[in-house]
């Protein structure tokens, strides 16, 4: 899969390890910047806050913060 | 792909056999390729969370202490004498807004911002500690109570168990410094809301002490308990007159 992906960059090789490096970084600043935000609040880990009934329950204001 | 057909040229029967091959080994590759894509997302997500949400909120909360003493003037050097009277009660300025910062100098980043509320989006994840909005206020009989991260975003409250009785966490805002001293930790589940109680741990009872709660997860990278720290109000001083002893850069060891 990535190997066609990779055959179908168009230019030389050193372009398309070029083009290959610019996507992967533009992947990385999706995935840091809006992906792994929005999925944290679901991942059990990180609360430290008594009387929140579940985590995963959404970021609400107050008590019910996941 | 293209090499497997080559090689079966001849018969027929040879050609189709290799293109079934080279499909289903075509399928196998590209699944094992999503999963390997899947591993390595999922360990970016724990650069992420456990390296680029502490980078992101250490410079974050550095700025806001920067700028609330911008907007306070720094406090002198001299150490300030303890005051008497009632301690003044601090403008919490609304939800989500920082009104002070808290100092423990047993930590190793001794001095967070401290907001109003706790929310894990608007304020723990962002700027510092969190004050309960239903609990008492520094120097007020009650239950002062603040919820920080030990892990992750900052982590606030990393050294919450490295705190024995005795040690100082102070308050400080516009006014004033509000010192308290520890007096005991616990491990509690995460329902038990009596802590946070205006007289801690026995929910309905009328306060008649000013008691500071802190919260944060227990165990270290995990939610399944939480990590409780009680002090107890010892004094408050002017923040005019400089910083309390508590404070004291070779104060008692500590």
């Amino acid at each position: 899969m990535y190997a066609w992906m990779f055959r179908r960059l168009p230019g030389p090789l050193w372009v398309r390890i070029l083009i290959t490096l610019v996507i992967l970084a533009a992947l990385v600043v999706v995935l840091f910047g809006w992906v792994f935000p929005a999925i944290s609040p679901y991942m059990p880990f990180n609360d430290g806050l008594v009387g929140s009934p579940s985590p995963g329950a959404g970021g609400t204001a107050g008590m019910g913060a996941a | 792909m293209s090499r497997g057909r080559r090689r079966a040229d001849g018969t027929a029967r040879g050609a189709h056999r290799a293109k079934r091959t080279s499909l289903l080994g075509g399928a196998i590759g590209v699944l094992g390729e999503l999963l390997l894509t899947l591993g390595a997302l999922m360990l970016l997500f724990l650069v992420w969370q456990l390296w680029w949400t502490d980078v992101v909120a250490d410079r974050e909360q550095d700025t806001i202490v920067a700028e609330l003493d911008q907007q306070w003037g720094e406090a002198e050097q001299a150490i300030a004498a303890p005051q008497d009277g009632p301690p003044p009660v601090p403008d919490t300025l609304g939800d989500t807004m920082v009104w002070g910062t808290m100092h423990v100098p047993e930590f190793d980043r001794q001095r967070v911002p401290l907001a109003e509320g706790v929310s894990l989006e608007k304020v723990l994840n962002v700027k510092g500690v969190g004050h309960y909005p239903e609990t008492a206020l520094p120097g007020q009989v009650g239950n002062f109570s603040v919820a920080g991260h030990r892990n992750t975003y900052g982590r606030p409250f990393e050294g919450i168990a490295r705190l024995e009785e005795g040690d100082a966490i102070v308050i400080e805002t516009a006014e004033a410094f509000y010192v308290y001293e520890v007096t005991e930790s616990l491990v509690v589940m995460p329902d038990a809301v009596e802590v946070i109680a205006p007289t801690p741990g026995q929910p309905g009872v009328e306060p008649t002490e000013a008691m500071l709660t802190l919260t944060a997860c227990h165990p270290m990278y995990s939610a399944r308990e939480r990590y409780i720290v009680h002090a107890e109000f010892a004094y408050w001083t002017d923040r005019a007159d400089g910083i309390p002893e508590a404070l004291a850069p070779n104060g008692q060891e500590g």
